[in-house]
């Protein structure tokens, strides 16, 4: 008897603490967000920086009582699917959003994968924020995809021409891995670079992704003696084997990349080796960061244990979505509502200092209005951390 | 031709770190013939355990090393008896421990992701410097030199095990014939849980040695696996000799590739795959295998 008590008591006990917790839940009613990236393999670290960044965000608003758009208050949910950088598993992410709901997704990550979820976001009426370069996602008539990041044709041209006036760079070596991302930004870097007068004196030097040691790879571009070595696409994973590589061969020019990395990584994967490594850095740099950049790093440690210097940019994308549809409401079920205040939107900028705002630029890279507007920031890194080797604006 | 010397340093470097990745997938597959999946996230297992003891506590680099071999041979053991055995006891079908292979495969890259996180770690260097010779005719770092010797006496060592030790006289029997050695007395059961354990260490040291050259990620473990099957099917499955031997032409292919193709893009692993499948087609057991098997 006792016994059949206690069970009636525990399963009482469930009920009750399940109802309470569904009411809690349902506080406020919840909007869903989207995330289609790449969190496990070599490139993990691109979209596991991203999700990241969401779900401290989210956690965040829904810790102060939600977001507020037009009348009602939502609580923020992150929906993650790792679409393993493999386009058709991206195509299954996209198409696992739209059964849910949901029109507005971060991600992919890499240029293959954003190409093949178009067709799905188009027709199921999803707004996506790629990590991604190629310009037919955002130049008309594609109209869903938002650059999420500076585009390596926007920021390789601005590195090259500063190091050729400033540093006296005359001759450029590009190196990249054999895929899609890496190569067409080596192919743009190259047009760039000769559009600047420089001479590339090794362009065809590739290797595999999974390469761990590469000594032999960079052996034959250290025989041109570049004054300028380009690390077309290069993942953070890569970065610092990639530098130990060349500095132990003997090479004593200049390192840059158009990719975003990580300080820590670059610290104990090259140490001092990486001394002078240009890289596209996050978008709020400790010069511009704002105390709230301040406080969501910190959140963001707490969380997960580590920052990643890449979360400066991807921090980004979930508030640009957030501030939009606070702008106009109505673009919380219909994409062409957005669409329409993405060409007059305006917002403060809560992560940088000063009077920066929050708005949508591409008009000149794609004829539309398709790119967060980040500040282009290119850093140096030096002795375990990055500075800013100077700002500018895209587009 | 100045490239030469270059081209015989990255070989023998590179052939010595495959061998030694190679040697505990054959070891493996020769006692049980099991293929095992996860041998490259067991490599990446290592050089995490190096990386933490090492890299981030700050203790001596030979305590880390030897973290990363004992974790691993425990996890090796347990693997055998809990997993892999009873499999092997109740399924006569190959595929059977390919799939469970395949599972740990996937449990050690999500363990992984949980623990140690998503990014590139790496280790302070052992020894600083570089060895210039000629007018940068040959050009080598010098604690690729050490990894090397060091890579080369674990081979060395290992092999004087396996000859010269009773355990590692056991273990031989065990491969050449499992029925026989059971009837001479060889436990076994004992064996085949030893045997794994000591594939999956060697596995853990070379992760521990290659953690100071190359760092970790989460993601080097399919890739390691992929390559370690190519040495091994080079070579010839469950053949010592042959891993060390498919690990070494595997190495000096890819140093020759990379350099002397490297105007042409990234064909040498194409070269390469190339190659291997006329080569097994011609030879399929490999350079040393039994066609028997």
């Amino acid at each position: 008897m006792k016994r059949r008590n206690l069970l009636k008591s525990t399963l009482s006990a469930a009920v009750l603490a399940s109802v309470a917790a569904g009411a809690a839940w349902a506080e406020n009613p919840v909007l869903k967000i989207g995330f289609v990236g790449v969190t496990s393999g070599p490139a993990a670290a691109w979209g596991i920086s991203n999700q990241r960044s969401m779900e401290t965000r989210a956690e965040w608003i829904n810790e102060i009582g939600g977001y507020k758009i037009g009348d009602t208050t939502y609580d923020i949910e992150i929906v993650s699917f790792d679409d393993q950088k493999d386009p058709k598993r991206a195509v299954a992410g996209m198409e696992k959003m739209a059964q849910e709901g949901i029109h507005y997704v971060v991600g992919p990550n890499v240029d293959d994968g954003a190409a093949a979820v178009r067709p799905v976001a188009e027709s199921n009426g999803i707004m996506y924020f790629p990590y991604a370069f190629p310009k037919s996602l955002y130049q008309a008539p594609a109209s869903n995809a938002v650059l999420g990041m500076v585009a390596n044709y926007q920021s390789g041209p601005a590195i090259y021409k500063h190091l050729r006036d400033n540093n006296g760079v005359k001759t450029v070596a590009f190196i990249a891995a054999n895929e899609s991302d890496p190569l067409s930004q080596r192919d743009g870097g190259v047009e760039a670079a000769k559009a600047l007068d420089l001479d590339v004196v090794s362009d065809s030097v590739t290797y595999q992704v999974d390469t761990t040691d590469f000594t032999p790879v960079l052996t034959p571009i250290m025989r041109a003696k570049p004054d300028l070595l380009v690390l077309s696409g290069v993942s953070p994973a890569n970065a610092p084997q990639l530098i130990r590589s060349a500095r132990e061969l003997g090479f004593s020019g200049l390192i840059s990349t158009e990719t975003a990395q990580d300080a820590q990584v670059l610290r104990e994967g090259a140490g001092d080796m990486a001394n002078g490594f240009i890289s596209v850095g996050g978008a709020s740099t400790p010069e511009i960061a704002s105390d709230m950049m301040n406080e969501f790093v910190e959140r963001y440690t707490d969380m997960f244990g580590e920052y990643n210097d890449e979360s400066n940019t991807k921090v980004y994308a979930l508030e640009y979505i957030l501030e939009t549809l606070k702008a106009n409401p109505a673009a919380i079920d219909d994409v062409e509502a957005y669409k329409v205040t993405m060409d007059t939107f305006e917002a403060p900028n809560p992560y940088m200092q000063g009077d920066a705002v929050l708005k949508y630029v591409g008009d000149f890279s794609f004829g539309q209005k398709r790119q967060v507007a980040v500040p282009l920031v290119v850093n140096v890194y030096q002795d375990g951390a990055f500075e800013t080797m100077f700002i500018a604006e895209v587009d | 031709m100045d490239q030469i010397p270059q081209i015989l340093a990255n070989g023998v470097y590179l052939g010595a770190q495959y061998a030694m990745i190679a040697l505990g997938l054959t070891l493996i597959f020769a006692l049980m013939n099991v293929l095992n999946f996860a041998h490259g996230q067991m490599y990446v297992l290592g050089g995490f355990v190096t990386y933490t003891i090492y890299g981030a506590w700050g203790l001596p680099f030979v305590v880390a090393l030897a973290m990363s071999c004992i974790t691993l041979a425990i996890l090796g053991a347990l693997i055998e008896k809990y997993l892999f055995a009873p499999v092997i006891k109740k399924s006569a079908r190959d595929e059977s421990t390919m799939l469970l292979a395949a599972a740990i495969a996937f449990l050690l890259d999500a363990v992984i992701l949980l623990v140690f996180g998503e990014k590139q770690r790496g280790v302070p260097k052992l020894v600083d410097g570089t060895t210039i010779l000629g007018d940068y005719t040959l050009v080598i770092a010098n604690d690729r030199i050490l990894i090397c010797l060091l890579a080369i006496a674990s081979i060395i060592g290992f092999i004087s095990f396996m000859q010269f030790s009773k355990t590692g006289r056991a273990l031989r029997a065990l491969a050449q014939d499992r029925v026989a050695a059971q009837l001479m007395g060889v436990n076994v059961d004992r064996y085949s849980m030893i045997g794994f354990a000591l594939g999956a260490m060697l596995a853990g040291l070379v992760g521990g040695l290659l953690v100071t050259i190359t760092g970790i990620n989460l993601g080097m473990g399919g890739p390691t696996s992929i390559k370690a099957f190519m040495m091994v099917m080079i070579g010839g499955a469950g053949v010592i000799s042959g891993a060390i031997a498919g690990g070494i032409i595997l190495g000096f292919l890819e140093a020759a590739g990379l350099a002397l193709l490297a105007s042409y893009g990234n064909i040498t692993y194409l070269l390469i795959f190339v190659s291997l499948m006329i080569f097994l087609a011609i030879r399929p057991q490999g350079l040393m295998g039994k066609p028997w098997g």
